[in-house]
């Protein structure tokens, strides 16, 4: 593959070579403005505004990238590995571009939400939080530095936190909830951070390009290999790996309804793609511990994930949980195709990273309807809704049968390719065999979980007392909008399968946008 | 021709989607049930007309695939025509005509509820009828099929009782859960395989796929299809019984179920290819179990008092005449499962609309209680003998036709059991059809019945009359139908 550098100099003067340092400053820069203005009013539109330009960055880096290549971008001058460096290629822009997508999608949701759900006075400080949070994902996604990937994991998690925290002005369990991720988010960076020492100690650089050189190099020791295990368990905890997902019920539940899309369609695809990054690019798939690592712990964990979350979602009372211990479950997909290691399991994975995220994002939203109109999620409150606001649940129903993966809809293109890339290594291993029927089984627990919804929205009969009335524009727009994505990326998906493959391509090269050649690791 | 081809498309299109514009009617006029009702109505009329707009510029030949969006390398969804397809739009959409009008008449008879959501998901489910009935590959074909499957539970849950709803809820179960777990593992293994999922004229397994893995794959699919209601994966059937009669009518006697046996033959047909199976023998235990099928599910309907129940079973019965006819691995055996779709269709569809219309008079349900009642439903009755006795297989009827083909391909393929098991079948139709005609007619007639004539509204007498008489003239057309139908056995 050709590697065609697109090197941006520090004398650049263009503002379109400046691109992938903006994807990330802009946000940043938005967060103090909201901050130094302290105004109400203003706080949302520069939220949105700078979410949009976040948007139009990403998909201008896509096109540039989607053929193959990178872009890498110096910090200051100072050329990498001295430096620090934004590299650029398609891997990443798929997801910078699905996480600024999201955000922007978001934000007119959240208009309402917070509204209702957050106290006036903290509006501008929360859309503050709210915007660093949205720089800390994109900066851990762009960047190409790894003590630099630490940093920006510590500015999305701690704005995380705050968010999260937001939800007590509902119901104080925030606190809690918010406490819990503190205490686990930190354990999680801690041992990230741990395993960038050791392969700082056994290399001497940072900078991730460098670094998987250097490692090539070196071959497999015993510092390498203790820092592959801090570094997947450290990022493990982010993703919510079965079973360091335990933050993720509470967090989810109670934070607040804009907070919950948001994060659920963002954070863990962010921390899963700096995952990806680390073992498929800093380190390579031909060291024999990492292809082992995959087999002996992903694979696993992966399966156990799906059946145990989907179980424990078929039994919840409350919506919105039932959603989070889905996504748990989801989570468990997305790692098993990278478990299965082929070039159509990666590309499943990356594919259900963005399929899922519309769903997942849709659902949230849809709770957060109900929740604008009932006060609550529990299926008690819910029931029978389905004839008073026709709209949100019929987008409702949209993400449920995408989440399920029926045929139409976008879950169900990244499930083919997950059976299809188990089915594919059966020729070798006859035991994927296994895999592929876990992969069907363990979909039909989501029609479980999510059928039961349905039925409570639609059959069970409405209270008498109820006034709930059609949620407003401002959450139906960005609810069809999502809706729509869904039923569109299910029909016609060569768009995204191209660059979900193109990326899965360059992860597994381990060298496209890491490393200059491939002869380093003699890879086929 | 050009012209001719783009005109086919068109028409095409414009049959899958009238049904989304009658849908979309039917939610913006809900209030006004006369406009809504006549729309519909003239949508199913117009969705009939461009399927024989096709038929007329097409006629038997296939044609070749057009894609629509592109999936996957090598997977597109998109439609052909071919003539079993053809056939199976025809009736779906014909009958579709008449269900209407007589669910009109059954709804507001009946005094059911959400009339605008139930003729909404109605159209849903015949607009992904057509797209099973024109896909040309498999991935296209699923996509519908399950579509199908999702929207016609609301049809089966529509009352809201605990009963319905758990009736739906086994539906969607068994439904789902086979199409999932097994016919989606089986298309992605042919995809797998061979790199395409294209319907192809002799199948496209051949020369890929050898040993264990083919019965395998078959049997998949085979239980994989549950709309065909294979036992033992039949009990979805019986379950949605408690739908409204007209969903019972025309989805499930003529559109799911045709739709799985459908799917069941294109697989046959064009995925594995007739000759290959019947290199292989890999359809042998199949047709075995098709077999049983025959025989099991018409000895569970004898018992069955409940008469929507009873006609049930009896569908599962007929439906494994067509997966028998593919199983057997012979031409005439494929041409009489065919046959079988367009024979049982006019004849089941008679025998619902005839239960939902004593339904809608007398509110009786089970057929002890039907004693006497005759001499007020001749029209009625009398349809329903003449169904009754197309389904059995005698002639003039139409439904003699294709166990006359089943059997010729039973000789052809040297299973001479399958000639009994067939006439068999036969008789024990006898024994659980016709007992209710007699008792209706011949019994003395209980008190609380009128022994005047005391028909249920005409618009629920009037669809099942048409169809009976469909059955009568679908016996001399037989001959025009096996030689529409030849392509798709041809090398």
């Amino acid at each position: 593959m050709a590697n065609t550098a697109l090197v941006a100099e520090h004398t650049a003067r263009t503002l379109y070579d400046h691109l992938p340092l903006l994807q990330v400053l802009v946000p940043f820069c938005a967060a103090p403005l909201i901050v130094l203005l302290g105004s109400r009013r203003l706080a949302w539109p520069l939220a949105f505004v700078s979410s949009a330009i976040a948007l139009i960055i990403s998909v201008m880096l896509m096109m540039s990238v989607r053929e193959g290549g990178y872009i890498s971008y110096t910090m200051g001058g100072w050329s990498p590995p001295l430096g620090i460096e934004y590299r650029i290629d398609a891997t990443n822009a798929y997801v910078l571009m699905l996480i600024s997508a999201i955000g922007t999608v978001v934000l007119p949701f959240a208009y309402v939400s917070v509204k209702d759900e957050i106290r006036s006075k903290d509006h501008s400080l929360f859309y503050a939080c709210w915007m660093l949070c949205l720089t800390g994902l994109l900066g851990m996604v762009a960047t190409g530095d790894a003590f630099n990937v630490f940093v920006f994991l510590e500015i999305s998690s701690l704005s995380t936190y705050v968010l999260v925290a937001q939800g007590a002005a509902r119901d104080r369990r925030a606190l809690t909830a918010a406490y819990d991720y503190l205490i686990m988010g930190t354990i999680g960076a801690t041992f990230f951070v741990i395993g960038l020492g050791m392969l700082y100690m056994a290399t001497g650089t940072l900078n991730m390009a460098d670094l998987a050189d250097r490692i090539a190099d070196q071959g497999a020791n015993r510092t390498v290999r203790s820092g592959f295990a801090f570094i997947v368990v450290g990022l493990g905890l982010k993703v919510a790996m079965f079973p360091l997902h335990l933050w993720l019920p509470k967090a989810y539940t109670f934070a607040p309804s804009a907070v919950t899309v948001f994060l659920s369609a963002t954070a863990t695809k962010a921390a899963l793609y700096v995952l990806m990054r680390f073992i498929f690019s800093v380190y390579h798939p031909d060291f024999s511990f990492t292809t082992n690592a995959l087999e002996i712990i992903f694979l696993p964990l992966a399966i156990i994930a799906m059946f145990s979350a989907s179980f424990v979602a078929a039994f919840q009372i409350n919506f919105k949980r039932m959603l989070a211990y889905s996504s748990i479950a989801q989570v468990g997909y997305m790692l098993l195709g990278i478990a299965i290691l082929t070039e159509t399991g990666l590309t499943a994975a990356l594919l259900h990273m963005f399929n899922h995220g519309l769903a997942k994002a849709l659902l949230f939203m849809g709770v957060g309807a109900l929740v604008l109109r009932t006060g609550s999620a529990f299926y008690t409150q819910i029931s029978g809704l389905g004839r008073k606001m026709p709209l949100t649940c019929g987008a409702i129903v949209v993400g449920g049968l995408s989440l399920i993966g029926v045929p139409g809809t976008a879950g169900f293109l990244s499930k083919w390719l997950l059976v299809q890339a188990a089915l594919e290594r059966v020729a070798e291993n006859s035991s994927f065999l296994l895999v592929s029927i876990a992969i069907v089984l363990s979909s039909l627990l989501a029609v479980v979980y999510v059928w039961r919804v349905f039925e409570v929205l639609y059959l069970r009969e409405p209270d008498p007392n109820s006034t709930a009335t059609e949620a407003p524009l401002m959450m139906l727009i960005p609810m069809w909008i999502l809706a729509g994505s869904c039923l569109w990326f299910g029909l016609s998906t060569d768009f995204l399968y191209d660059i979900a493959n193109q990326a899965a391509l360059g992860l597994l090269d381990g060298s496209m946008g890491m490393l200059d050649s491939n002869e380093a690791l003699g890879v086929k | 021709m050009e012209f001719y081809t783009l005109d086919t498309m068109t028409a095409l299109y414009c049959a899958m989607l009238l049904p989304f514009l009658a849908m979309a009617g039917n939610m913006a006029f809900s209030g006004m049930q006369n406009v809504r009702d006549t729309f519909t109505l003239l949508c199913a009329v117009l969705t009939f007309s461009c399927v024989l707009m096709i038929l007329s510029n097409v006629g038997n030949d296939v044609t070749e695939p057009v894609s629509l969006f592109n999936v996957f390398p090598g997977v597109d969804i998109a439609f052909n025509i071919e003539p079993l397809g053809l056939l199976f739009a025809i009736i779906a959409s014909g009958l579709w005509i008449l269900t209407h009008i007589y669910g009109v008449g059954y709804m507001r008879g009946n005094n059911e509820k959400h009339h605008a959501r139930f003729f909404a998901c109605f159209c849903i489910a015949i607009s992904s009828v057509i797209g099973i009935a024109f896909a040309s590959n498999m991935f296209t074909l699923f996509l519908f099929y399950e579509i199908l499957t999702v929207s016609t539970y609301p049809l089966v849950a529509h009352k809201g009782t605990p009963e319905s709803i758990r009736g739906a809820r086994t539906y969607l179960a068994i439904l789902i859960g086979t199409s999932v777990a097994l016919q989606l593992t089986a298309i992605i293994w042919t995809y797998v395989l061979t790199g395409t999922l294209d319907f192809t004229q002799g199948g496209i397994l051949e020369g890929k796929v050898v040993g264990w893995i083919v019965p395998v794959l078959l049997g998949l699919y085979a239980f994989g299809i549950g709309k065909a209601a294979l036992m033992p994966f039949h009990k979805w059937l019986p379950a949605a019984m408690v739908a409204p009669t007209p969903v019972s009518a025309l989805l499930h006697a003529v559109a799911v179920v045709k739709a799985g046996v459908f799917t069941m033959l294109k697989v046959g047909i064009y995925i594995f290819g007739i000759d290959f199976l019947a290199d292989t023998g890999a359809s042998e235990w199949l047709m075995w179990l098709a077999a049983y099928s025959i025989i099991a599910a018409s000895i569970i309907a004898m018992y069955q008092d409940n008469l929507k129940k009873r006609l049930a079973y009896s569908t599962i019965s007929q439906l494994s005449y067509i997966t028998l006819g593919m199983a057997l691995a012979s031409s005439m055996g494929a041409l009489g499962g065919g046959m079988h779709i367009a024979m049982h269709a006019m004849g089941k569809i008679t025998l619902f609309m005839c239960a939902g219309a004593i339904y809608v008079k007398f509110h009786k349900t089970e057929i002890s209680q039907m004693t006497g009642l005759g001499r007020a439903m001749p029209i009625t009755f009398a349809a329903f003998f003449i169904a009754s006795l197309s389904i059995i297989g005698l002639p003039p009827l139409g439904g003699s036709w294709p166990k006359f083909l089943l059997m010729l391909g039973a000789v052809d393929t040297g299973h001479y059991i399958i000639i009994g098991v067939l006439m068999l079948s036969s008789l024990l139709n006898v024994a659980y059809l016709l007992p209710i005609v007699g008792r209706a007619f011949f019994l003395p007639i209980p008190n609380d019945i009128p022994r005047t004539y005391n028909e249920a509204p005409i618009l629920c007498w009037l669809p099942p009359a048409l169809t009976a008489i469909g059955c009568i003239i679908l016996f001399f057309y037989a001959g025009t139908l096996q030689d529409f139908l030849t392509p798709i056995v041809q090398k």
